[in-house]
C-alpha cells in the first residue's frame, strides 16, 4: 500500500521545550486516521509541520512521497488542511474565497463544477454569496472545510473540525468526510471527541508530551485495553467501601462510585462485599470500555 | 507546478489584493484623495507668496507633483502593510501559507497590488488638481518611471513592516514615526534649495526626497538633483529592500514558525 504521510524522527523544540520528541509515524493511502492526545501533546505542532506552517528542528515529513520542505509545492498540492481556529477573510463571500483558494493551487474556472459540488456537499448553497463575516460559527466551519477541499487533495487533515459544532452539523460533516474517504481520500483527524475517533477511524495514534504513546487499529486498542466500567449509586450513609474491593475503584464522587473490571466475575464480588457491609445499591450501570478509557490509561490524564 | 499554474496562482493573489482595497474604496482611495486636495487648497493659499520655488513655476503647480507622489508612496506602503498585518492578526494568512505559492509569487502579488493602489490614488489626485491649475507634463515617461519605482519601494517597505509587526500599534508606529516624517520632510511643500545648508544635507539622506524631486522633474523639467541620479538612488534602495524582503519570505521569518 502507498504511504500517504510519513513522519520520520520529527523533533520540534521551542527554546528549551521539546514539543515533539522524535515522531515516527506512517499513514497509508485511503486510511481514516485519528490523532488523539490531551492539550499540549504536540498534535497541532505535528500538523503545522506537515502543512508547512512550521519547520521541524530535525527529521523529515513526506506527503504522497513529497518532502514538505524540499518539494513543498507538490506536498502542499497533495494536502488539504482544515485549521483548528475559525479563521476567515472578512472582505469576501464564500464562493469568492473558494475560487481564490483554488486559484492559489493553479485551478481556474474549470474547477467551478467541483466548487459547486463541495458547496452542495457541505450544505452551503444558501450562503455561497454571503460575506464570510456574516456566517454563524457552524457555517464558517463548513466554509473552512470547503476551502481545504477546493483543489481536490488526496490527503485531508482536519484539526479539531467539530469543536463547538452542534450535533446535527457534526453528523452532516462526518457523512461528507466519510464519502470522501470512500472515494479514496486519506483522512487524518485530530479530535477531543473520542467517540468520533472510535466510530470513524480505522487506526488511532495517541500522543502525550510530544511522543506517540499508542498506535494501533482502533479495535485492537480497545481489545488490548478491554475492561468494563461498573457505575454504582450507593446509599453509603457515612460507611466506607470495603477494603477488599477498593483496589477495583476507579473514581468516586460522594455516592457515585465507578469500578474498573478486567473480569466480569468481579461484579459478583463487588455486590456481595457491599451487601456484607450493608451498603445498599440505588442504581447500577455496566459500560463497555471505550477509547476514553484507553486514552486515560495511556496518558494518565483527563481528556 | 507548471508555469501556467504559477501564473494563475500569482494572478489570483494579486486579484485578491486588488479587490481587498477596492471593496473599501472610500477608505483606501477617496480618503487620501480628499486629504491631498485639502493640502493643496490650504497650503497653496497660505504659502503661495511666501515660498520661493522654481522660476516660471507657480507654487500651486509646484505643490501638485509632490502631493501626488507623497500620497502614492503612503498608499503603496499602506496597501501591503495593512493587508499583511490584518491577515496575520485575523489568522487568514494561513490560507496563503498552506498553498504552493512561492515566496517570489507572494512578493510579486503584494508588490504589484501596492503599485496599482499608489498609482490609482496618484492619478485621481492629478485629475482633481487639473481643476485648480494647468499642469505641464514635459517628460511623461519619467513621471511614469518614478511612480512605478516609488510605489515598488514603498510597497516593499510595507511588506517588511507587515511581516515584522504582529500588532496594529506596531504598524501605527511605523506609519507615524517613519513614513510620515520621511514624506513631510522630503520637499513636498518646498524646494530644498530654500533650506539652510544643514537641512539641505539632511534632506539628501531621505530617499523620499529623490522620488519626489525626480517625479517633479517629469512635470517641469526642473529639479534640485539630476533625475538620473535620483532614479539610481531610488532603484538602489529598492534593490536593497527587495533583497531583504525576499530573504524574509524565503526563510519564513515571522510567518512560518
Amino acid at each position: 500500500m502507498k504511504k500517504a504521510i510519513v513522519f520520520n524522527k520529527v523533533k520540534k523544540n521551542f527554546g528549551k521545550l521539546e514539543a515533539l520528541k522524535g515522531i515516527d509515524l506512517t499513514i497509508d493511502e485511503g486510511e481514516f486516521f485519528a490523532l488523539l492526545g490531551p492539550n499540549g501533546a504536540g498534535k497541532s505542532t505535528l500538523i503545522n509541520i506537515l502543512a508547512g506552517l512550521m519547520k521541524p528542528t530535525s527529521g523529515s515529513v513526506k506527503v504522497m512521497g513529497h518532502d514538505v520542505i524540499v518539494d513543498y509545492q507538490n506536498a502542499r498540492r497533495s494536502l488539504g488542511v482544515v485549521p483548528q481556529e475559525l479563521v476567515f477573510d472578512p472582505f469576501f463571500n464564500v464562493r469568492e474565497m473558494l475560487r481564490f483558494q483554488a486559484g492559489y493551487f493553479g485551478k481556474g474556472r474549470e474547477n467551478d463544477d467541483w466548487i459547486d459540488e463541495v458547496i452542495e456537499g457541505l450544505d452551503l448553497q444558501d450562503k455561497a454569496n454571503t460575506n464570510m463575516r456574516m456566517l454563524s460559527g457552524g457555517m464558517k466551519r463548513r466554509a473552512l472545510i470547503a476551502q481545504a477541499l477546493v483543489h481536490k487533495p488526496p490527503v485531508i487533515v482536519l484539526d479539531e473540525p467539530t469543536a463547538g459544532v452542534d450535533v446535527e452539523l457534526r453528523k452532516k460533516l462526518w457523512q461528507f468526510i466519510k464519502k470522501l474517504n470512500q472515494k479514496g481520500h486519506t483522512i487524518v483527524l485530530t479530535t477531543h471527541y473520542l467517540e468520533e475517533a472510535e466510530t470513524l477511524c480505522s487506526r488511532v495514534a495517541m500522543m502525550d508530551q510530544g511522543k506517540v504513546v499508542a498506535l494501533d487499529k482502533t479495535r485492537n486498542l480497545l481489545k488490548r485495553f478491554s475492561a468494563k466500567n461498573l457505575n454504582l449509586r450507593l446509599d453509603l450513609k457515612g460507611k466506607k467501601i470495603p477494603a477488599s474491593i477498593q483496589r477495583l475503584m476507579q473514581t468516586t464522587d460522594q455516592n457515585f462510585v465507578t469500578f474498573l473490571l478486567k473480569d466480569i466475575t468481579a461484579v459478583e464480588l463487588i455486590i456481595s462485599e457491599l451487601k456484607k457491609s450493608k451498603i445498599a445499591i440505588l442504581d447500577m450501570e455496566l459500560k463497555n470500555s471505550d477509547l476514553e478509557n484507553v486514552f486515560l490509561k495511556l496518558t494518565g490524564s483527563k481528556k | 507546478m507548471n508555469l501556467k499554474d504559477e501564473f494563475l496562482g500569482t494572478w489570483t493573489l494579486l486579484k485578491k489584493e486588488l479587490l481587498r482595497f477596492w471593496r473599501v474604496v472610500f477608505q483606501t482611495v477617496a480618503a487620501p484623495v480628499i486629504t491631498a486636495v485639502l493640502y493643496l487648497l490650504i497650503f497653496s493659499h497660505v504659502l503661495a507668496n511666501h515660498v520661493k520655488v522654481y522660476d516660471n513655476v507657480n507654487y500651486t503647480a509646484f505643490l501638485i507633483p509632490g502631493l501626488i507622489m507623497m500620497s502614492l508612496l503612503q498608499n503603496a506602503f499602506a496597501n501591503s502593510s495593512s493587508s499583511l498585518i490584518q491577515s496575520k492578526v485575523m489568522g487568514n494568512i494561513v490560507f496563503i501559507l498552506l498553498t504552493p505559492i512561492t515566496y517570489l509569487q507572494f512578493f510579486l502579488a503584494f508588490l504589484i497590488a501596492s503599485i496599482v493602489r499608489g498609482v490609482f490614488v496618484g492619478t485621481c489626485i492629478y485629475l482633481f488638481a487639473l481643476l485648480f491649475v494647468d499642469l505641464p507634463m514635459l517628460h511623461p515617461w519619467i513621471i511614469f518611471g518614478f511612480a512605478i519605482i516609488g510605489g515598488a519601494l514603498l510597497g516593499t517597505f510595507g511588506i517588511i513592516a507587515g511581516i515584522w509587526a504582529h500588532r496594529f500599534d506596531q504598524m501605527a508606529a511605523f506609519q507615524n514615526f517613519v513614513i510620515m516624517p520621511l514624506s513631510f520632510l522630503s520637499g513636498v511643500f518646498y524646494s530644498i534649495h530654500s533650506l539652510p545648508p544643514f537641512w539641505q544635507k539632511l534632506s539628501q539622506l531621505n530617499p523620499f526626497f529623490y522620488m519626489i524631486d525626480g517625479f517633479r522633474y517629469g512635470f517641469f523639467g526642473q529639479s534640485d538633483v539630476a533625475p538620473l541620479l535620483s532614479l539610481s538612488i531610488v532603484t538602489a534602495f529598492f534593490i536593497v529592500l527587495a533583497s531583504i524582503t525576499l530573504g524574509m519570505l524565503k526563510s519564513g521569518y515571522k510567518l512560518r514558525g
